[in-house]
């Protein structure tokens, strides 16, 4: 039987996260508490927007109403990597190399691994950002399409168009596809090869959470009564093909999903704090948690495949371990 | 709505560049009046007050993908309202300050348009400030400056002491020439009282027309205009301009008109058909729309409102005892047939 450990904190929890298997959770209020031999917290920025788990350095980076971006590491580390002004900074991404992307307004900033910054500057306001798999390119989700740039070389970005105002990005981990959240509720894709389109939609909810599946043969996301799960295995994606729906609840929205880290299952959260795991092949489902007092706002998988930790919008966070 | 004591109420201000926005902003910020505002500007310009909860967005205006011209909203609205709600104890309520060119349509519809936004928030009221003496020049050069009154719920006629009476009559005539539902406050240096601006419930079906008793009275649309101290203008001379309500303004520049109609008990067979197609046909040209309903067999009032496509209405109370089972609606916008709106309007009435 899965068991809980709770952890009850004040406020939204916008990342619950493993940094060297320690649970963090990190707050809209700019603290970042963790579960490392009692609970234990730092403050990053005065009020926490957006925040990207940077796989590759294991840290944590953050950006938020006081225009900075931090980056937490296990043990409580904080470190401020860049200030862009007294705007907000509402999104973040992380690459492979060490470098971090950042948004302010109309512009997308770049902080290589040496310190350097540099500025890319959008017609209108940069929604969301994406590294690609290798890090040699970043996606901009923005008002009727995306952007990708070539941080590290001089050149003319490639602009993705469709009509629309887009809100999150995200590339396949093989780099085949690049997949756009969107204001209305759906999804959109290119293959990137071809620019060949692939509309995702029908959510009776907009998408604000998704997941790749180990080696990105599935894409999991919110915004339904059930997760909705779209095969990306073949050369072009989902296309003619129907999505699985897993986890299907008649009285509550799926709120955050998280993909097993080697197997075709993913966890599900829904907007009364309930968290199941179910598995891609047969549908089956395992109840991991009972519902909460808020909708759950982020999950991620330990390394060992054991734990989940997760987040809510009302605080009560947690960690879940599924072999106890 | 089931949650409605958790919205946090919205009121955005609008008004050309030296209307006096900034003066209002700075009362709402720095008076006692035992409220905390988050404010949302599109520049910091000069508000000279140092406070975390103002928040600078550049105006992003998007247009829904389902095919309506008039679907547009704020998308770095929804942003900095998400944003903000994740720590909601912060603040009581919030301000939305526009651009002096914006148009308050996009800003009011994502309060409808938006489910994140629209379970969290409210839109309260939308204020317009009026600069008495260059509303006439504002008027020939641009439509926003037309707009923005056609919109509001409130105007704030600011400025007056650099006009004279008689200007400031013409001015005031235009404003409802423009809008004759609005509610107008006549003022020298924003000075008007914030309880007239905040918290008004505009917007909520329950109070928009409670808060006034003589919606639509066609012949006297003088009695919501409260006097400040220093207006001494004569009370009754209004009596001879009831027909701004019926056709298009004969004051210059003016291209925005309303239509008030009446009538009496309406079939909700007939009526709610109606009400849908004008707003699906009529959609793009309709600023706003209110009206209170009396259906046939129904004990209770029905309230609605609308901004272009958007309509929202909802049983209101029971009509009390002697009071008049009367049907009145108002359109606010441009292009409209007020012949045939009359017409149809009329055929809706109950046999």
């Amino acid at each position: 039987m899965p068991t809980v450990a709770p952890l009850d904190l004040e406020g939204h929890c916008v990342a619950a996260v493993f940094l060297n298997d320690v649970p963090h959770f990190a707050l809209a209020d700019g603290a970042i508490h963790r579960l490392d031999n009692g609970h234990k917290t730092v403050q990053a920025n005065d009020g926490l927007l957006a925040a990207f788990h940077d796989a590759a350095n294991d840290r944590l980076i953050t950006g938020g109403e006081d225009g900075k971006v931090f980056a937490v590491k296990a043990g409580g580390e904080v470190s401020e990597l860049a200030s862009a002004g007294r705007k907000w900074v509402t999104s973040i991404a992380a690459g492979p190399q060490g470098a971090i992307a950042y948004a302010s307004g109309k512009t997308a900033f770049v902080r290589f691994a040496d310190g350097k910054i540099k500025e890319f500057v959008h017609p209108r306001s940069v929604e969301g950002l994406a590294f690609s798999p290798k890090g040699m390119r970043f996606g901009v989700a923005r008002y009727n399409g995306a952007t990708l740039h070539f941080p590290a070389a001089e050149g003319k970005p490639v602009e993705l168009e469709w009509a629309g105002a887009h809100t999150g990005i995200t590339f396949s981990p093989d780099g085949t596809f690049l997949v756009t959240t969107m204001q209305e509720n759906a999804l959109h894709g290119w293959k990137l090869a071809d620019g060949k389109h692939m509309r995702m939609s029908g959510y009776p909810g907009k998408v604000k959470s998704l997941s790749w599946s180990a080696k990105g043969k599935w894409l999991a996301s919110s915004g339904a009564p059930a997760a909705i799960v779209w095969p990306f295995a073949s050369k072009d994606g989902p296309m003619g093909k129907a999505p699985l729906e897993l986890g299907t609840r008649g009285n509550t929205m799926v709120t955050c999903v998280a993909c097993h880290p080697s197997q075709e299952v993913t966890a599900i959260g829904y907007e009364d704090g309930m968290v199941i795991a179910a598995r891609f092949a047969d549908a089956k489902e395992v109840l991991l948690r009972r519902p909460g007092k808020g909708a759950i706002t982020s999950m991620m998988w330990d390394k060992e495949e054991r734990r989940i930790v997760f987040g809510s919008a009302a605080g009560d966070c947690g960690v879940i371990d599924i072999t106890a | 709505m089931s949650d409605a004591q958790t919205q946090i109420p919205v009121t955005v201000l609008t008004g050309y560049l030296g209307a006096g926005k900034t003066t209002l902003l700075n009362r709402i910020l720095s008076e006692n009046h035992g409220k905390r505002y988050a404010v949302i500007v599109n520049e910091f310009g000069e508000i000279g007050i140092d406070n975390d909860l103002i928040v600078e967005s550049d105006e992003e205006i998007y247009e829904m993908n389902n095919g309506c011209v008039c679907c547009t909203v704020r998308g770095d609205l929804i942003r900095v309202v998400e944003g903000l709600m994740k720590r909601p104890g912060r603040f009581d309520a919030i301000v939305v300050e526009t651009t002096g060119l914006a148009d308050p349509v996009p800003v009011a519809q994502t309060f409808f348009m938006d489910d994140d936004v629209r379970t969290k928030t409210k839109l309260d009221a939308v204020v317009a400030l009026v600069d008495a003496k260059h509303l006439p020049l504002r008027l020939k050069d641009s439509k926003e400056a037309e707009d923005q009154i056609a919109f509001a719920d409130v105007v704030v006629l600011n400025k007056t002491d650099l006009v004279t009476p008689e200007e400031l009559e013409k001015v005031e005539a235009t404003v409802r020439a423009i809008n004759p539902a609005a509610k107008i406050h006549r003022t020298q240096r924003s000075g008007v009282a914030l309880s007239e601006v905040l918290d008004r419930g505009a917007f909520d079906l329950s109070r928009a027309l409670e808060n006034d008793p003589h919606f639509l009275d066609a012949h006297d649309h003088d009695h919501d205009h409260e006097c400040g101290p220093d207006c001494d203008h004569d009370h009754h001379h209004h009596d001879g301009h009831d027909h701004h309500h019926h056709h298009a303004s004969d004051i210059h520049d003016v291209t925005v008109k309303s239509v008030s109609l009446r009538g009496g008990e309406m079939d909700p067979k007939k009526f709610f058909p109606w009400i849908e197609k004008v707003t699906q046909m009529e959609g793009p040209n309709i600023l706003r729309l209110k009206g209170i309903i009396a259906l046939k067999g129904d004990e209770d009032r029905y309230v609605l409102q609308g901004v272009h496509m958007i309509l929202e209405g909802d049983h209101q109370r029971a009509w009390k005892d002697g009071e008049k089972h009367e049907s009145r609606l108002v359109f606010i916008g441009r292009e409209l047939d007020a012949e045939r709106l009359r017409k149809s309007f009329e055929a809706c009435q109950a046999a």
